[in-house]
């Protein structure tokens, strides 16, 4: 098992093994996110009490929920570059951390235009809303962190305690809505329970969170990838690669 | 697993621990800051402060809203079930604003407990239903409740 482990490490073996599956991730994505996106946004019968506004939740929900998820998947990578000093966890926390800006960005002006008709105001200061923007400021903070650092190794350690102390907030923004008293209302989906939702909305919901998740999947290829090249752009095999097309 | 990764991955683990309680400490100890508004539970046990800004929110009860005919203000009961405070506002309430809604309202606690509101907000709940499905269950409601009349009144001949 930790030769397979270690056999993942491999930036080469990265590279020839993505570029196989990367075209799949990005059709089956698109073809998802769109099914998702078309069937709620014009298919999907409208709310009793908000009519039509709360079909932002199909564009909302999903980068909201990705855009955890990215941090979590981040985290992980830190860890590992923390305890196994794997070159390639690196390139994934760097090739991920502006996607991962942009998606908590979106989810916040989403949630601000769906707040102005549904609550009566764009912003409040709630503790799901401050947490989520802790969020952005952390994607954004990881960013600068690993810019203002010119050592590639010393950066990769730095960026990764920095990343690993933010995902602390993580349950914070997940429970906000429990332990506190928000503005934002609770959880629509629990692991445990029925979703308090009808099957015709929470279908197109689910396939859009999918169909986000492949792409992502798909752009963190493509960025590390990238990386990759230009971190590796000494070795043999880079050369063979740029000069025949191929690994 | 090489000793040296070993004592790194305890390190690391020790750190995320000791992070995890500090921030809990914290955050349990500014709980009352962080939570966006009294419910009127905290509020009739005089937890809120008088005359200070501060946010109140629950339940608009059934029936309590009392529209002023020659302005705009309006005068509701919020309530949580336990307690309920009144709330005179003066201006445009949300859309989503109506008996048995959640709201968020901020303004002044006066001495004789009525919470003068400057803003209304809407607080919706996480619930979403096709407005057939809605009135169904409202029109099943109604039916239960016609019926459970009915069945009461042989008792009251």
């Amino acid at each position: 098992m930790w030769q397979f482990f270690h056999k993942l490490g491999s930036p080469k073996w990265f590279f020839g093994i993505s570029t196989r599956f990367m075209p799949w991730l990005l059709m089956s994505g698109i073809v998802l996110l769109m099914a998702g996106v078309v069937w709620g946004l014009a298919f999907a019968p409208k709310d009793y009490l908000q009519g039509n506004s709360y079909r932002i939740i199909f564009i909302h929900v999903p980068t909201a929920f990705m855009a955890q998820s990215v941090y979590i998947m981040m985290a992980s990578a830190a860890l590992v570059t923390l305890v196994w000093r794997m070159k390639l966890a690196d390139v994934f926390v760097k090739a991920v951390t502006p996607v991962g800006l942009v998606l908590t960005f979106l989810a916040l002006f989403t949630g601000a235009v769906w707040g102005k008709p549904t609550w009566g105001t764009w912003w409040i200061w709630d503790a799901r809303l401050t947490s989520m923007l802790i969020l952005l400021f952390l994607y954004g903070g990881v960013i600068a962190l690993d810019r203002a650092i010119n050592d590639e190794k010393s950066a990769a350690r730095a960026v990764a305690v920095l990343v690993l102390v933010g995902v602390v907030n993580i349950p914070i923004i997940k429970y906000s809505v429990e332990w506190w008293n928000t503005l934002h209302q609770p959880a629509t989906f629990k692991l445990t329970e029925k979703p308090s939702m009808p099957a015709e909305m929470w279908v197109p919901l689910l396939l859009s969170v999918l169909g986000l998740y492949l792409i992502f999947g798909w752009l963190a290829c493509v960025r590390m990838q990238t990386e990759i090249l230009s971190r590796e752009q000494r070795t043999r095999w880079v050369k063979e690669f740029v000069l025949k097309g191929k690994v | 697993m090489h000793p040296i990764r070993k004592k790194r991955l305890t390190i690391v683990l020790f750190l995320l621990v000791g992070l995890s309680v500090a921030v809990g400490l914290t955050t349990y100890a500014l709980r009352q800051n962080i939570n966006l508004f009294y419910d009127p539970s905290q509020i009739s046990a005089g937890e809120a402060p008088v005359d200070v800004r501060i946010r109140a929110g629950g339940m608009v009860e059934e029936g309590s809203v009392v529209r002023d005919p020659e302005s705009l203000k309006v005068e509701f009961m919020v309530t949580d079930y336990s307690a309920s405070v009144p709330v005179e506002y003066v201006g445009i309430l949300p859309d989503l604003f109506a008996e048995g809604q959640g709201i968020v309202a901020m303004g002044r606690l006066n001495n004789e407990g009525r919470f003068v509101a400057d803003q209304v907000l809407a607080k919706h709940d996480e619930n979403y239903m096709p407005p057939e499905v809605a009135g169904a269950l409202e029109k099943a409601s109604q039916a239960e409740t016609k019926s459970a009349a009915e069945n009461a009144k042989p008792a009251t001949y």
